[in-house]
């Protein structure tokens, strides 16, 4: 489903991703762990486009098309959702008008009809329900004002009305406490686990993978991935930090 | 009256547009609006035709007055507002200047608290493209004995492009000691990462341009009796711009 060949990428000058191949199958949860500064950020901003991320060399295919050849809209519309690691406050703009504006433009890109203001609240109604925000919070203005925890849950409310066939969650457990980190994993189980989608969960630690069971986690380290295995691996990781693994 | 064009050495027509200024001069008197103690006023100006528009306004005791102002037409469009407080009046400007191409925009306010408790409030908002020039000049005077003044003045312009031009000169001229006068001043640009993080949403480059400008002008028609007009009118010339 995404095919990530031999991927380089400067961020400015600086070379971060160098050489990074990773096969991911639709029906899959892949993980990808490792230290600070080994790329696991620039690799979710090249997937979705980020301008100033540059690819150098590689290629990325998504359901067989040249993913790095789309704009980031238009990547979005093609099925890609990027989970913020640090989600951007917009101040004047409601979460509702945005998210409607967000999936009509989608739906629009992919010839579907809009929704409806009707349709479009009960949708956002149902995934506000399932991960605890109420609707008030909603009509505030995006992320403006929330909890480093709130702005984390909102981002999962937009995968979910947004409905995505591929998740990159960029560090989405960073800044939850137990409980929303419990309510965020139902949300990545519910939305995404199913044989039609792949997540690949950006993530410096084990804790979110106690509810958010992935098939494969991968190490990387200084841009490129250095090992592959199950679900095992992120707690060897936990026991024994990156060092002798980066290797 | 001053029967000669302005210059640019006349502090307050320093940017303007001064062969478009001498095309029309002589202008006529200013509207002289003059609200009774105890009144309310409003008054919206769409500038949308490339004109000059002078107003003095004179708020007797205990009244309030709310401009609403839209400037957003022709070459050279000039809004020009000069208000006088009396004890315990309200002032409230919410304006919105949104120029592309080589138009010339500008809106210039003169506020003199003449007696005690006076409150004025001004926002301000300039939007700006392709080699556009847009300026604000925005004078609060605070008379000896206008003591327990406050003035409120927020002035924000966003530049689209490098290559216009904001003009931001707040001033302050108090002679009471027991005043609270504030003024914030801001020009930039668009935030990159907010537009990155619309068009991650699957929003278009130019509807996300759009929805961010949208929101920089959010609220400073709020109240306005025209208000439905004076958005809609901003939104269409903000989608003119991106």
């Amino acid at each position: 489903m995404l095919q990530i060949t031999n991927l380089h990428a400067n961020v400015g000058d600086k070379p971060i991703l160098k050489g990074l191949t990773l096969s991911l199958n639709a029906g899959e949860i892949h993980a990808i762990m490792g230290p600070n500064g080994a790329g696991k950020s620039t690799l979710g901003y090249v997937l979705s486009g980020r301008p100033g991320y540059e690819v150098t060399e590689g290629s990325v295919t998504f359901n067989g098309q040249d993913l790095l050849a789309l704009e980031p809209h238009e990547r979005a519309a093609a099925g890609l959702f990027l989970g913020f690691q640090y989600p951007v406050e917009i101040p004047g703009v409601s979460n509702v008008q945005f998210l409607r504006e967000a999936l009509n433009a989608q739906r629009k890109n992919r010839g579907e009809a809009p929704l409806s203001g009707a349709e479009f609240l009960k949708v956002a109604r149902e995934q506000a329900g399932a991960l605890g925000m109420d609707m008030d919070m909603l009509k505030r203005p995006v992320n403006v004002g929330f909890s480093g925890g709130e702005k984390k849950r909102n981002e999962m409310v937009q995968m979910g009305i947004i409905n995505p066939a591929l998740a990159i969650l960029d560090e989405t457990d960073s800044g939850l406490d137990i409980d929303a980190l419990r309510t965020v994993g139902d949300g990545i189980n519910r939305i995404m686990r199913k044989p039609d989608k792949v997540v690949l969960l950006i993530t410096h630690y084990q804790r979110l993978l106690d509810y958010v069971k992935p098939d494969f986690v991968h190490v990387l380290a200084d841009g490129r991935i250095t090992r592959t295995g199950g679900a095992e691996l992120a707690l060897e990781l936990e026991r024994n930090g990156y060092k002798e693994l980066a290797a | 009256m001053n029967r000669t064009a302005p210059t640019r050495h006349d502090e307050a027509w320093r940017y303007s547009d001064i062969s478009a200024v001498e095309a029309a001069w002589p202008l006529a008197a200013p509207e002289s609006i003059i609200v009774p103690a105890g009144g309310n006023f409003a008054r919206t100006i769409l500038q949308d035709t490339g004109s000059i528009h002078q107003l003095n306004i004179a708020i007797g005791k205990g009244a309030t007055t709310a401009i609403h102002v839209l400037n957003i037409g022709g070459d050279y469009g000039r809004v020009e507002l000069n208000v006088t407080l009396h004890e315990g009046a309200d002032f409230k400007l919410g304006a919105v200047q949104i120029g592309g191409g080589t138009q010339n925009l500008e809106i210039i306010t003169t506020v003199t608290h003449a007696e005690p408790k006076a409150t004025s409030s001004q926002i301000v908002r300039s939007v700006l493209a392709g080699t556009a020039t847009g300026t604000y000049l925005g004078k609060v005077a605070v008379a000896r004995d206008a003591q327990l003044t406050d003035s409120v003045q927020s002035v924000k312009a966003m530049l689209l492009d490098r290559s216009a031009t904001a003009n931001a000169k707040p001033e302050l001229e108090i002679y009471a000691d027991d005043v609270k006068c504030t003024h914030g001043c801001a020009i930039g640009e668009l935030d990159a990462m907010g537009l990155f993080y619309l068009q991650a949403r699957g929003i278009a480059p130019a509807d996300a341009k759009k929805l961010m400008l949208q929101a920089f002008v959010a609220g400073v028609f709020e109240g306005a009796g025209d208000e439905e007009m004076l958005t809609d009118a901003a939104l269409k010339k903000l989608g003119e711009l991106v």
